[in-house]
């Protein structure tokens, strides 16, 4: 890390433009500092400077065109205005609401996302975790690799996922393939959404409390914004009812985490699948010591080929916006809700 | 009905045992201390068996029940019954289909998901408090995987409609090709485990289908591929799977049964590739139910001389 602190108080080694990094994405830990490497733009590691991150922003001003994201790092109005010449924003997650939209909105300054890259792989665990909390996988698993079926009988039973009533909350990109893998299940699917879609032959529900009312299973696909900030809350989950079960692979704040937990606690609903939480990497302890909830590490995504669509993505987004072309995956900054920073 | 005698081969659901007892003289086998001195002063008196995918009617408990009439299945498979005894003394079989195609199928596709997404290896990550010092590693990615099944039965059939939804490319050996059927077929097992990236058991248990998964088929299916079964313990080569796992040549397994249960490997244990379940296919509150509403529908259409509900033979 030597070595590189170095490079970085030495001028430009060559023309190329400047991508800046505040924070480094995870890919970076996974696969090393080359995983988004492309001959045509080169990175500015704010994060292996010793400067704290004004004076390296001050310093570096002039140079940066551009800002590579992760969904952990937020890019706030305050370093958008540092920045002059920045005119392109890169997150490496679907999620946008890291980012000042309204402040790149104003300057012009263009997003761009994983775009639909992680849909797929978002959905299959979306319905792995139903699957499994349904069905207790891995409740089940834990108790044949402790040896306790040959000294305890036979597991209790799980419920049927077919024919039950599931509610999209977020009828998106994301939400459109959990509904077309369910209704292989012969699941039947309804939806909460901003606004009813014509073309979509499930049930809208005009709202979550409703919604909630006439399912069996809510699973949470929408964007995080002011509007969905805990809209998960005691009404939604009485609704749900003890026979319910909900899965979020969304984001945590839009589930109030406390209620949920007494919930879990007190049996007021079957059961829950979580791959996010409110201020992770902490989770609710109360939580560990449930057999009716399945929680992953924020890894719906992480998949080794979707990992490579993404380097294929941010890489040909850089590369498209320093040769003036078309950006792979825009985000629209016109028609925005009110997004939370 | 209640002077019917009806020998339940073992536990196997509190519902159904109630039920039998209401209805019949309910005979519970796993109680009975010696079970051939039993068998010598009650064969005038049993008329029925309920069996399960545990315990059935071999020819020996056949033999000892002259008086038996029909044997009834708490399940599909059918591997636990002397069938062809049965037909040779005119005893009739029944077993439950239909009711728990969605279930197993269901379950297999869930066992794909928690094996190629790592599920409950995550779930762990998470509850042993890991995930606070640093991520957890990539998964592989289900939807597109190539699937390939064995037997293309009800359940068979029903895990392709599912796995479709996935756009996962399905493929299929069976007894005979199904021209009818628009998955790509496979002459031989080793063929359909090396063109396929998950290779799902979804056939019965017979005489031609034990130990159908063996060296050749996970040689196959390779480092890379991962071996579904929600069939029959004995239709994979138990050894040679669990070698192949413990020596990385196979990618990965879902496993929901085996061929000694509940005796699990337990080298099987400690594998974060593998999921383990109790058999538990066709293990829901609902599914049960309907199941044993089968069981019992079918000995009372038996012993009313009414026809039978979902007859093997």
């Amino acid at each position: 890390m030597a070595v590189a602190a170095e490079n970085q108080s030495q001028p430009p080694q060559n023309d190329l433009p400047y991508v800046l990094i505040l924070t480094p994405p995870a890919a970076f830990s996974i696969f090393g500092d080359h995983f988004f490497h492309s001959p045509k733009f080169q990175f500015l590691k704010a994060f292996e400077s010793p400067l704290p991150l004004s004076q390296f922003l001050l310093t570096h001003a002039q140079s940066v065109q551009a800002i590579l994201t992760s969904a952990s790092g937020s890019v706030t109005a305050d370093t958008i205005r540092l920045l002059p010449h920045l005119g392109l924003v890169v997150t490496t997650s679907q999620g946008i609401n890291h980012i000042d939209l309204s402040e790149c909105r104003r300057r012009g300054i263009a997003v761009a996302g994983a775009g639909t890259i992680f849909s797929t792989d978002c959905a299959d665990s979306a319905v792995g975790l139903l699957l499994d909390v349904l069905r207790k996988v891995s409740a089940a698993n834990r108790y044949v690799k402790q040896g306790l079926w040959s000294s305890q009988g036979n597991y209790p039973l799980g419920n049927k996922l077919g024919d039950k009533q599931v509610g999209i909350v977020g009828l998106g990109s994301i939400g459109t393939e959990v509904a077309k893998r369910l209704e292989a299940f012969r699941c039947s699917i309804s939806y909460n959404s901003r606004s009813k879609k014509p073309s979509v032959p499930y049930t809208f529900y005009p709202n979550v409390v409703e919604l909630a009312v006439n399912c069996d299973a809510l699973i949470i696909c929408c964007a995080l914004t002011n509007e969905t900030h805990h809209l998960i809350g005691k009404e939604v989950l009485s609704a749900l009812g003890k026979d319910g079960v909900i899965i979020n692979i969304a984001r945590g704040p839009v589930i109030d985490e406390k209620e949920l937990v007494q919930c879990l606690i007190k049996r007021e609903i079957r059961g829950a699948g979580l791959d996010v939480f409110e201020h992770e990497p902490d989770v609710p302890v109360e939580l560990l010591a449930l057999d009716n909830v399945v929680m992953s590490p924020h890894n719906a995504v992480c998949t080794t080929e979707s990992l490579e669509e993404l380097r294929k993505t941010v890489v040909g987004n850089f590369e498209a916006f320093f040769s003036n072309e078309p950006l792979l995956t825009p985000v629209p900054l016109d028609d925005l809700p009110h997004l939370s920073g | 009905m209640e002077s019917i005698g009806v020998l339940m081969a073992c536990p196997m659901n509190s519902y159904l045992e109630q039920q039998l007892e209401n209805r019949f003289k309910l005979f519970r086998f796993w109680t009975v201390p010696d079970k051939s001195s039993f068998l010598a002063s009650h064969k005038d008196s049993i008329q029925a068996v309920v069996g399960n995918a545990f315990a059935g009617a071999d020819a020996k408990l056949i033999e000892a029940l002259p008086k038996l009439e029909i044997v009834a299945s708490f399940s599909v498979g059918l591997d636990k019954i002397d069938l062809a005894k049965c037909k040779e003394k005119g005893i009739r079989v029944t077993n439950t289909p239909d009711v728990l195609t969605e279930d197993v199928a269901d379950l297999a596709i869930g066992l794909m998901l928690a094996v190629l997404r790592k599920l409950c290896e995550s779930d762990r990550f998470v509850r042993s408090g890991k995930w606070k010092r640093g991520q957890y590693v990539l998964t592989t990615k289900f939807t597109g995987k190539r699937v390939g099944i064995i037997g293309l039965g009800r359940i068979g059939m029903a895990i392709a409609t599912r796995a479709e939804a996935f756009s996962c490319p399905i493929s299929y050996y069976s007894r005979t090709e199904k021209p009818e059927i628009k998955y790509k077929y496979y002459p031989s097992v080793v063929e359909l485990a090396a063109n396929c990236d998950i290779l799902v058991v979804a056939c019965a248990l017979t005489t031609e289908t034990h130990h159908i998964i063996n060296r050749e088929v996970i040689d196959a299916l390779g480092p890379k591929g991962v071996l579904i079964n929600i069939g029959r313990g004995p239709h994979v080569d138990e050894p040679e799977l669990v070698s192949a796992l413990v020596e990385h040549r196979l990618g990965g397994a879902g496993l929901d049964v085996f061929e000694h249960e509940p005796e699990v490997p337990e080298e099987l244990f400690g594998l974060d590739n593998v999921v383990l379940l109790p058999h538990v296919g066709s293990g829901t509150v609902e599914t049960r139910q309907a199941m044993a509403d089968l069981v019992i529908g079918n000995l009372e259409a038996h012993f009313l001389k009414k026809p039978l509900l979902t007859p093997v033979v």
